[in-house]
């Protein structure tokens, strides 16, 4: 064996020093997400119609200088004007003022809707999840029973237990009544996803280098989670609002002096019987917005999450 | 198969059993008595009245009786009408309901998969953008603002077509539109995303080097593959039909079961809701069975599974 002496060793050079340096900035996953998601110019269109409906919703009802409950019997069923921009209803009411109001109770609904969905979901489908077979087994024939009644109909059906005759429905029955079925699709998708990402290779590597399921599950299984979850609220709010504005359309809605956008249209249609369709159309135009705008963005985020289609 | 098949029938039952003991206990605890709205009444009377609706019995013999009933096909009383019981409403209304989400059924089935289809085949071009927006009116506009605005740009420019009532089939055009137009759009985006991967798939470029025609590859080949995922979704589109038909009955003044259902609801019916609210869950839960069996039947892949364990 030779000896080793100071001749034989060199100083790298700069080039050499810098061969495997990196040198473009690696993206990481969300900014990646966020990346793919504004290539896609309907869902940019859709986040930027939530945030401007979102901006209007807080601040459109203060703006006109009408209250929503103010009723006003020298205007009645004013067309759109510049006083009226929105024209004004049966009352004398100031529909820009109603309408943005409305806005912001199907918008509150549809958040808090999701916000319950997604937390029961991730509790019951996690829960299912890392369960034995059997409690998961059980566990998800309950939830089966449970998804296969119609969603609105138990929403009706609940509206019309927890509320008297002719008082309306409460916002926490609304909301009870749209949790009480909706958390299922949640938590299918959550304990689906649980039981997948528990057997990948990533948290069996995990495992055998001596870490705990606490580590594995915070490390791994959520953030990987977090995607398709993110998507489906973002689909499940939609369908909130969706529902409320039927459960309003059918006159189970808020009670009347509030608002939301369902109960809007539905004495919109009054309205329309007679010749007044300016009353109708501004909460209908609202309510498909909505939903167009938190559909096309769930369906671009779906898009932008799914790495198999990474370019 | 046959294994799955009673699975599968099992699991209906006892689903059509929890809805009918939560909507009765449910309907049951609604605080006050059905009849307060009746204005007063003396109490022989309100005596005579929880007696022949069974209400003085105690809760889990009502319950009891309300099952065998329900088993012998009998839905019971209603409240508000004196005339007519629940299974007389259902027998008037049904039929029209029926008809209303067939004809919507169909119509989503006919266009929608079809549309689907052409825009995965003219990718980017002019048929694709028009699915795209049909899909997304469809899915983005609910079903009674379409109703309502039918009515008022469509119905009353065109003679034609009545702006409500039933009766002939011109009557059913514009409701069974409204109503059909969302099922139809989650169709056409479905089967868009299946065919588009189908399409890609190596035996597609198999067919094609045969020499089969381009007509024989797309159908035997291409949309018998892609269209699974459309028939899978029968059941709940099946289930917003139904709901959806409240709404759009109520729009056009269609005498449906929808229509007497919201009017139940109007007028606190209770045994009319709980017997309607029954029948729906009924209806749809054989449908749901249905579309499961057509599923088996149409995807060879979930036969041969479960009979090969």
């Amino acid at each position: 064996m030779t000896e080793l002496t100071k001749e034989m060793f060199e100083r790298a050079s700069e080039e050499q020093r810098n061969a495997e340096k990196i040198r473009r900035p690696s993206i990481k996953y969300w900014p990646d997400v966020w990346r793919r998601l504004k290539q896609n110019k309907l869902a940019m269109v859709g986040l930027t119609l939530i945030i401007l409906i979102t901006i209007m919703a807080i601040i459109g009802p203060m703006i006109s200088g009408y209250t929503y409950y103010e009723q006003d019997y020298s205007n009645i069923n004013v067309k759109p004007n510049s006083e009226f921009w929105f024209g004004t209803d049966e009352l004398g009411r100031d529909l820009f003022t109603r309408t943005w109001y409305g806005a912001r109770y199907s918008l509150l609904i549809g958040i808090l809707a999701a916000a319950i969905d997604f937390t029961i979901g991730i509790l019951y489908g996690g829960i299912a999840g890392v369960s034995s077979r059997r409690v998961d087994s059980i566990m998800m024939r309950i939830a089966e029973v449970i998804y296969s009644i119609p969603y609105l109909l138990v929403v009706i059906l609940m509206s019309v237990v927890f509320s008297s005759q002719g008082s309306g429905t409460s916002l926490f029955v609304i909301i009870l009544a749209m949790t009480i079925t909706d958390w299922v699709p949640m938590a299918i998708l959550v304990r689906g996803q649980v039981l997948q990402l528990k057997e990948a290779e990533y948290s069996l590597a995990s495992e055998s280098l001596g870490a705990d399921q606490g580590w594995i599950l915070r490390k791994h299984i959520i953030p990987n989670t977090l995607g398709p979850i993110l998507v489906n609220v973002t689909l499940t709010i939609p369908r909130a609002i969706f529902a409320e504005a039927t459960l309003g359309f059918l006159g189970l809605g808020l009670q009347a002096p509030k608002s939301s956008l369902g109960t809007l249209a539905n004495d919109g249609l009054a309205g329309m019987a007679v010749g007044l369709t300016y009353q109708i159309i501004f909460p209908a135009l609202l309510i498909s917005l909505i939903m167009f705008s938190f559909n096309v963005l769930g369906d671009g985020l779906r898009d932008a999450l799914d790495p198999r289609l990474r370019k | 198969m046959k294994k799955y098949l009673l699975k599968r029938f099992v699991m209906s039952i006892i689903t059509l059993w929890a809805i009918v003991t939560i909507t009765f206990f449910l309907m049951h605890a609604i605080p006050g008595n059905p009849f307060a709205k009746e204005g007063k009444m003396p109490p022989v009377v309100y005596e005579n009245l929880q007696k022949k609706y069974g209400l003085d019995k105690p809760l889990y013999q009502q319950y009891l009786i309300y099952l065998g009933n329900l088993i012998r096909g009998d839905f019971g009383d209603s409240m508000k009408s004196r005339v007519e019981t629940v299974n007389d409403m259902i027998e008037r209304g049904f039929p029209v309901s029926a008809r209303l989400g067939a004809q919507a059924l169909v119509f989503a089935l006919v266009f929608g998969p079809a549309l689907g289809a052409m825009a995965a085949l003219y990718q980017n071009k002019i048929p694709d953008y028009i699915s795209m927006i049909v899909a997304i009116i469809g899915i983005s506009v609910p079903s009674f603002v379409m109703g309502t605005f039918l009515i008022q740009f469509v119905a009353k420019n065109i003679g034609f077509f009545p702006i409500g009532g039933w009766g002939e089939f011109k009557h059913t055009i514009l409701p069974s539109f409204a109503l059909g137009l969302m099922p139809l759009a989650t169709m056409a985006r479905l089967m868009r995303s299946s065919m588009l991967e189908v399409l890609n798939q190596d035996y597609i470029k198999t067919a094609k080097s045969k020499g089969l025609t381009k007509f024989a590859v797309i159908m035997k080949h291409a949309v018998r593959n892609a269209i699974l995922p459309v028939v899978s979704v029968l059941g709940i589109t099946i289930s917003n039909l139904l709901v959806g038909s409240f709404v759009i009955e109520k729009i056009f003044g269609i005498p449906g079961l929808g229509m007497f259902f919201v009017k139940s609801i109007g007028n606190r019916d209770y045994t009319l809701i709980m017997g309607t609210t029954v029948f729906y869950a009924l209806i749809l839960i054989l449908m749901l069975l249905l579309v499961d069996i057509t599923y088996m039947l149409v995807d060879p892949r979930i036969r041969l599974t479960e009979e090969g364990h």
